[in-house]
């Protein structure tokens, strides 16, 4: 075990994947000889050569386009989009190619692509380089997304998501890169070495593709998140004294219907908080299954807490950004519906 | 005096009614451009781009030093594959007349592409075809009868039923799964050929895409991706003048050559008569002995016209005249390679009667079989169950749960 924030968790994963499968390659921008812009690949192009971890033309389209190609030609790729602010170019090869391959050709033909992406917002990044653009890959049919919480899950999961034969569109929330965020901004930045998903194995494991986890409990009420919101909703939790289920979907697509549905029948009520824009967000659907799977076991209707409907701003990104505050008002409505 | 800027809107030679004219067409003699050894720089091979290279001149007789090394029995063979092609869509074509399919695209005119490239590539290149490429799959042994039975998504269907007609592929075959997105398999050809680099084998890779589709984002990503590692790959682009209703120009080919886009990024471009079988297995040859000695990619124009509508919903003479493909300067692919072989004293006038016939009998025994396992309208029909599959490596809950939702539902209105 060792001591690892979500950066030097993502590294490892890499290094562990790319040294137990010789087909594993690295492809993106700024990913090899520098080691990425947030240094998840560093020493991995040292380690094992330029032909494993290549540096890319500035073209996203290019990336994930030759890298289904690549995949077509028995490697196991791994792409790296630098912002998933950036991935828009690409989302034709994700949408019309990636996604479709297996099931326009009956099954004989697959490409095993991971796409990582740092995403979310909190490090005034602007709209360039804040969204949370998970949505988009959830409606797709053919291709898993994930965002992992804590250096612990994402190296479980990048590595799950590298070996899985099914594309994978790897979410890494970039303001809990180095350290969980409660969604104060004043307060100083916690490291992950004080959180006890900061302590890794240093070797292979891996966490299935799939399974929510539930990070806390309680029997008053639910709330579904993922990504970074799992650390504001915590916070938001205990300041508001009230004992919850706090649940990290952690992979949307496929989404564990089972474990929300288990969580919301006990409790009757549900919170639903993501960082991205509420309409049409991820939470419109969590909202419509948790509708149909528990309707009867209801007591409020849920509430659902996310971004404001406009771009993401520089200036006014603790407004958007919904943090404590806004989940806590959630939590008193809900708690006070009748 | 005042100069103004001015909107430049392309406009084809010729419209419905108006006698056409290929002017535009830049042409050079048979045997007339010298072929570069295959280690040459790009720009020493620059001249390719511009000139068109051509092996059959108007007598068909093979002319200069791009004559290819092919036997009398190659290309007879390839005369065959040709005929085939052209007979097979006529087959299917009427097929979708008569309503047995919902769509059908022939290569009518282009053949000479398909068959020339093919033969000149090895079983172990990895081809990334796009619509009209039939005659790949044909040239690759894939059986007439499952090529059909994937127009009439039928219960022999090799895509379950989930693809229009001419999607193919053909995984033993190494020929990707068509797509109905233009553009998006070149840059699949391109990591493709990485991989193959990357693997240190020396098979390459091939694609292709028509003139219209080079204004795609896809045809400049691979490009670029392909100069950049130096992949092993053979990028064509099919110019038949025409990407449905808007000529060539609207692509940008105007001024310059589609085979010269590749200069930019050092990639050399060849332009060769589309329509010359035996010049563009030569071409063809070339560049894949180039990319094979790690010379890296090799951009082909193939220059030829296509002889029917775009596609079975479209109508040509709504936007071009009837007679422009009569008046194509570069003719047909099929009765160039006839008169060449007729020439060489390798093949006959009644030889080549008997062929069409016998391949026109080869070509409906295969309809016969093929709809003996359904059409559109006529069972055996597919299992609904089977269009939940494939979605994922393995069906996900969600998914099993919607099958049987369907089937119940189809249960209780049976």
């Amino acid at each position: 075990m060792s001591q690892m924030n979500m950066i030097q968790a993502i590294n490892s994963a890499l290094d562990v994947v790319m040294e137990k499968d010789p087909t594993v390659i690295i492809l993106g921008e700024d990913v090899g000889y520098f080691g990425g812009v947030f240094r998840c690949t560093d020493g991995l192009q040292a380690k094992y050569g330029e032909h494993r971890v290549i540096d890319a033309p500035i073209a996203e389209g290019g990336i994930i386009g030759s890298a289904i190609g690549i995949g077509v030609n028995g490697l196991r790729p791994v792409a790296e989009i630098q912002f998933a602010d950036y991935i828009y170019p690409g989302l034709d090869q994700i949408i019309s190619e990636l996604a479709r391959l297996r099931y326009r050709s009956g099954g004989e033909y697959f490409s095993p692509v991971t796409i990582r992406a740092p995403c979310g917002g909190g490090i005034r990044g602007g709209q360039t380089h804040s969204q949370s653009p998970e949505a988009l890959f959830t409606h797709l049919s053919g291709v898993k997304t994930v965002m992992p919480s804590s250096p612990y899950d994402a190296k479980g999961l990048l590595i799950s998501a590298i070996e899985s034969n099914d594309p994978v569109i790897f979410f890494e929330p970039k303001r809990i890169y180095n350290g969980p965020f409660d969604g104060d901004p004043n307060k100083p930045a916690t490291p992950w070495s004080k959180h006890p998903a900061g302590e890794v194995p240093d070797g292979y494991y891996s966490i299935p593709l799939g399974e929510a986890a539930v990070v806390e409990e309680g029997d008053e009420l639910s709330i579904i998140t993922y990504g970074t919101m799992v650390h504001v909703a915590q916070a938001a939790v205990r300041n508001a004294g009230v004992k919850a289920d706090i649940i990290d979907v952690r992979t949307l697509v496929p989404l564990d219907v089972e474990t929300l549905t288990r969580s919301v029948k006990k409790t009757g009520r549900c919170l639903i908080a993501h960082e991205a824009s509420r309409f049409s967000g991820y939470g419109a659907e969590l909202s419509a299954t948790i509708q149909e799977e528990c309707f009867w076991h209801l007591e409020a209707p849920i509430e659902r807490v996310a971004g404001w409907e406009t771009p993401y701003p520089h200036a006014f990104e603790w407004d958007y950004f919904p943090g404590q505050d806004r989940i806590l008002a959630g939590i008193r409505s809900i708690m006070e519906a009748v | 005096m005042t100069s103004k800027s001015r909107l430049h809107i392309p406009r084809p030679s010729a419209r419905p009614g108006e006698a056409p004219d290929f002017s535009y067409l830049s042409l050079s003699e048979a045997g007339a451009v010298s072929r570069p050894a295959t280690s040459a720089t790009a720009s020493e091979a620059e001249y390719l781009a511009q000139n068109l290279v051509r092996v059959m001149d108007d007598d068909g007789i093979a002319q200069g030093d791009w004559i290819p090394d092919l036997s009398p029995e190659q290309k007879v063979e390839a005369l065959r594959l040709m005929l085939l092609t052209r007979e097979y869509d006529n087959r299917l074509q009427r097929a979708q007349r008569q309503g047995k399919i919902s769509f059908y695209m022939q290569s009518l005119g282009e053949e000479a592409v398909s068959i020339g490239q093919g033969m000149a590539l090895e079983a172990g290149d990895m081809l990334f075809p796009a619509y009209r490429n039939q005659g790949l799959f044909i040239l690759r042994n894939t059986s007439l009868v499952d090529l059909m039975c994937q127009c009439l998504s039928n219960t022999r269907d090799m895509c379950k039923g989930r693809q229009m007609p001419v999607m193919y592929h053909n995984r033993k075959g190494n020929l990707f799964s068509v797509s109905g997105n233009l553009a998006t398999q070149y840059p699949h050809a391109v990591g493709w050929a990485m991989a193959s680099a990357i693997k240190g084998e020396d098979h390459i890779a091939a694609s292709w895409v028509g003139d219209g589709s080079t204004a795609e984002a896809d045809f400049h990503y691979a490009l670029t991706f392909a100069a950049v590692y130096q992949a092993p790959v053979i990028l064509n682009v099919v110019n038949n003048q025409w990407a449905i209703s808007t000529f060539q120009g609207f692509a940008g080919g105007e001024r310059r050559p589609f085979a010269a886009r590749g200069q930019g990024l050092g990639i050399p471009g060849i332009r060769v008569d589309g329509n010359d079988l035996l010049a563009v297995y030569a071409v063809t040859q070339w560049a894949a002995k180039r990319a094979r000695e790690g010379g890296g990619p090799t951009l082909i124009e193939h220059v030829t016209y296509r002889g029917g509508a775009h596609s079975t919903s479209d109508d040509p003479t709504r936007y071009r005249p009837k007679d422009e493909w009569q008046a194509f300067p570069l003719g047909d692919p099929v009765e160039r390679l006839k008169k060449h072989l007729v020439n060489e004293g390798h093949w006959s006038d009644e030889q080549h009667e008997a062929l069409k016939e016998q391949l026109k009998e080869t070509v409906m025994a295969a309809w016969k079989e093929a709809i003996s396992y359904g059409t559109m309208t006529e069972g055996p029909m597919l299992d609904v169950s089977i269009m939940f599959d494939d979605v994922y490596e393995e069906v996900p809950q969600q998914l099993k749960d919607q099958c049987e939702e369907l089937i119940a539902l189809k249960g209780t209105l049976s």
